[in-house]
């Protein structure tokens, strides 16, 4: 099986590799990784499974058109830098990625194994790749090509701003990125747990950027501590990637109860402020039962760090059924799996507290299944006579997030649209020129991948733009 | 680690009262554009929490800020046994709108505990415009009572201790309410403990007079990004780090605000205890001196 030129039949005779994992009874009480990772046997054997189509099916599925069968041939190879170098060129964050993309919709949905049989485990060896280079820094510094003299600013330090400003100091431009907060990493810092994307990876990747001398400051809060316009007029350009950080509530009677918390509230003590570790200054409330409304991955991620922060129940509240959920199929077995209790096809009505106001529980309401809606979902009806009251002590709400306005506020020329979200054409520009934008504040509550898309495309338009040469200096454009 | 970091210098320090600290710290580009009513949020070091404090005070030639911080808890604590030459890590801001601000005619300004220090710029931003300014601040008793100094530059100051220990005895209340009677107010601004703050819109109420008081609930990013601080305006929730912290004292509902200030106090109560026995000198458990209210 160690022959790099297989054949066929035996690609197509090896199993799929099942990705290590933390027993799930350890890891609901802890807040380390969950998978372990690909061993270099395995992701040897993983890779080969790819029949290395002539018309990739899988590069279709992948909003950034990972080149798939490159990266993995290379590692057929046992040829991991090359592995990298391919892969980090069409994708500046897979350790990210690897570990948090959608796969099974995205490219391993396309992938032609998956026809008969299980796909090709394409994250899993783009997170092996990229986990690989951990060690082996060097093989994928960014080398930035002649000042250019230009300076351009980004708002915002998620997945988007950092992609593109890895790309633009790639190009030779001066890049600084205001981030609102203490640490950069958006929401892979202060959202997505520590459990499924170690915080440390995300710092390396940071680090990689401002050792390609892109300068970060934290702490400015664009809007406030400086105007979008103040910004233009110092910069050369500007790419706006100041993400969809705005909580939905659910508008419902009792819902500013002491308990009840938005997820990115809890996250983001838990996380950002690191609330799980027992000497943290920062409290997080530690409920015994705890009912979080929402089927994505946020409520995912927030129900299973309440069974981390000690819940006896951890109950996820989901109007819809399983089938519905649009949260990461793997998030969905792994929190079965950790004693999450699912409560499908059920609707919150009112939270309930006592007359300290602390909640003491969730008037909930069952539902049933309809006819398909526009979305090609089920629509799910009341079931009238089904209330009653599920007992709890805090209670999260993960039911989305919107555009914040606290930017666009500050500068009217700014195009939005009916939901507040940027308008932006096909390459990020915006209303005003030399302005651009990507990521969530465009799109609404996305994906990363799509995120590190926008800020890619952006940050080759800015350089065109910058450049006048009516085309960017790259040479592929994703 | 991550480069770039600017620390924030302390360059001055103050003990204002018996739990009161002056912190002056470098912050160039908010003591440039800080507007009265506006707060930063403060994380001191790593692994420390990020607590809002109001903008007391600036100074945009030297690029020093100014933060009056009462010792409450550990966060606090951890701040005020900072010395001069010691820095911070983190400042955010200036986050919050500005005060609202009347052109013309007279303003109460009222002032209970380390709320004194918070309606100091607002006071300073009235007298600048020309609108006559009257500060009514309280205290226990006379070593509790801050920036009498700096707001009698400004206008009228009325002193209260609770004891009568120092200016008249009796409540800030009690002195709003004769001024109320006596005469025209147009404007009210009252900044204290929670009681204080719904005593004064309580008593102005019936007269009419616009009210603003700034809120204080527990806050996080302090970008609306959370909504941990959200607070109920006349029925509508409202996110105070970014729609405040200043509202309509009319339309507060104050008990919920006191009720989710609380959300955290065992937890608190713990992490205090450690700052009592080491850094804090002051060894609070309580977090005011408080002007009662009035029923
Ligand atoms: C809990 C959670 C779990 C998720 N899980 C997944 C997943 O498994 N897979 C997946 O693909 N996607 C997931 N997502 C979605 C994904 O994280 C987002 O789509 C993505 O992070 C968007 O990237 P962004 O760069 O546009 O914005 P963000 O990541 O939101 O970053 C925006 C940054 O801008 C900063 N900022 C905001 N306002 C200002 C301002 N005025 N001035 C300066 N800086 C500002 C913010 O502090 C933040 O750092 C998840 C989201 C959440 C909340
Ligand atoms: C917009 C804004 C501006 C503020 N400006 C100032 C200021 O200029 N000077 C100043 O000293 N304080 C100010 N505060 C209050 C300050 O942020 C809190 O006192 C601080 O967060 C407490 O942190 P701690 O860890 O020291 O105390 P904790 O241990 O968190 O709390 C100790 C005690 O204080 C109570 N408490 C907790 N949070 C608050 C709060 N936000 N307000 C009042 N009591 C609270 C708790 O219930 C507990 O009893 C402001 C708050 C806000 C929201
Ligand atoms: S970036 Fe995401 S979608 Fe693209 S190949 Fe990698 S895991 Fe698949
Ligand atoms: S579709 Fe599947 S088998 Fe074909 S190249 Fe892509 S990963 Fe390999
Ligand atoms: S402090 Fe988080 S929204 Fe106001």
């Amino acid at each position: 099986m160690n022959d790099p030129n297989l054949s066929l039949k035996e690609r197509m005779k090896i199993d799929r590799q099942t990705m290590p994992e933390q027993d799930a009874t350890q890891r609901s009480g802890n807040f380390l990784e969950v998978n372990l990772g690909f061993t270099e046997k395995m992701a040897l054997l993983e890779a080969r499974r790819c029949i290395q189509c002539k018309e990739p099916k899988c590069v279709q599925g992948c909003p950034v058109m990972v080149n798939i069968p490159r990266f993995l041939d290379f590692v057929v190879k046992g040829d991991f830098a090359g592995a990298a170098r391919s892969l980090f060129g069409d994708n500046a964050l897979p350790t990210v990625t690897g570990r948090v993309c959608p796969q099974e919709t995205q490219c391993e949905a396309q992938c032609v194994r998956g026809v008969r049989g299980k796909p090709v485990a394409i994250g899993y060896l783009e997170r092996f790749v990229a986990d690989w280079t951990r060690a082996h820094r060097d093989v994928v510094k960014i080398e930035p090509r002649p000042a250019t003299g230009k300076k351009v600013a980004i708002v915002g330090g998620g997945p988007a701003g950092l992609t593109a400003a890895g790309e633009l100091v790639k190009a030779g431009h001066e890049v600084t990125v205001y981030e609102a907060l203490h640490k950069p990493g958006g929401v892979l810092v202060y959202g997505i747990p520590e459990f499924r994307l170690p915080k440390q990876i995300v710092e390396e990747e940071v680090e990689r950027l401002v050792q390609a001398g892109v300068k970060i400051e934290n702490n400015v809060v664009v809007g406030r501590t400086y105007t979008l316009p103040e910004l233009r007029a110092r910069f050369d350009a500007v790419f706006i990637a100041n993400g969809a950080g705005l909580p939905v509530f659910m508008n419902v009677a009792g819902e500013n109860l002491k308990g009840v918390y938005s997820a990115n509230e809890y996250l983001t003590r838990v996380n950002l402020m690191e609330a799980y570790a027992p000497d943290s200054d920062t409290p997080v409330l530690r409920a015994r039962r705890v009912a979080v409304v929402g089927g994505g991955n946020v409520a995912m991620d927030a129900v299973r760090t309440a069974k981390r922060l000690g819940a006896e129940r951890a109950i996820l509240v989901y109007r819809r059924s399983r089938a519905e959920m649009p949260a990461r199929v793997e998030e969905v077995h792994h929190a079965d799996a950790e004693g999450i209790e699912f409560e499908n096809l059920l609707a919150p009505l009112e939270v309930i507290g006592n007359d300290k106001k602390w909640v003491t529980g969730l008037k909930c309401q069952r539902m049933e299944l309809g006819e398909p809606d526009a979305s090609g979902r089920r629509s799910a009806k009341p079931i009238p006579g089904s209330e009653f009251v599920l007992e709890c002590d805090a209670v999260v709400v993960a039911i989305g997030t919107r555009a914040n306005p606290l930017l666009t506020a500050t500068c009217p020329d700014l195009k939005l649209n009916r939901w507040g979200n940027i308008e932006a054409d096909a390459v990020g520009m915006t209303s005003i020129p030399g302005i651009f934008a990507g990521g969530d504040i465009v799109r609404g509550a996305a994906t990363v991948i799509l995120a590190m898309g926008d800020g890619k495309r952006s940050a080759h338009a800015i350089d065109a733009y910058l450049i006048q040469w009516g085309r960017s200096r790259f040479s592929s454009m994703a | 680690m991550i480069r770039f970091r600017r620390m924030h210098l302390v360059t001055g320090k103050v003990q204002l009262s018996p739990n009161v600290t002056r912190l002056d710290l470098e912050a160039s580009r908010i003591a440039e554009i800080r507007q009265p009513g506006q707060f930063v949020i403060v994380r001191r070091g790593n692994g420390a929490e990020r607590i809002p404090l109001t903008l007391a005070d600036a100074d945009s030639v030297r690029g020093t800020i100014a933060l009056v911080i009462q010792a409450v808890g550990k966060s606090t604590c951890d701040l005020v046994a900072l010395e001069v030459g010691d820095s911070i890590l983190d400042i955010s801001g200036p986050l919050g709108h500005p005060t609202e601000m009347i052109a013309a005619g007279r303003a109460v300004c009222v002032g209970g505990g380390v709320g004194t220090a918070v309606v100091h710029p607002i006071a300073q931003g009235l007298a600048q415009r020309g609108v006559e300014v009257i500060s009514i601040i309280g205290g226990r008793s006379r070593q509790w009572v801050i920036f009498e100094e700096e707001l009698s530059r400004l206008g009228q100051v009325i002193v209260c201790s609770d004891d009568g220990s120092y200016g008249r005895q009796g409540f800030v209340t009690d002195a709003t309410r004769e001024l109320l009677e006596a005469g025209r107010v147009d404007i009210v601004y009252a900044v204290g403990p929670v009681p204080m703050m719904r005593a004064v819109a309580n008593l102005t109420k019936p007269f009419g007079v616009r009210t603003i008081v700034s809120l204080n609930p527990v806050m996080v990013d302090g970008t609306g990004m959370c909504g941990g601080c959200r607070v109920d305006i006349g029925g509508e929730t409202k996110f105070a780090c970014v729609d405040g912290p200043e509202f309509d004292g009319h339309l507060v509902d104050f008990d919920l605000l006191a009720e989710r200030l609380g959300t955290y106090r065992e937890f608190e109560q713990r992490a205090s205890a450690g700052c009592e026995a080491g850094s804090c000198r002051v060894g609070l458990t309580r977090p005011d001196p408080p002007s009662p209210a009035p029923p």
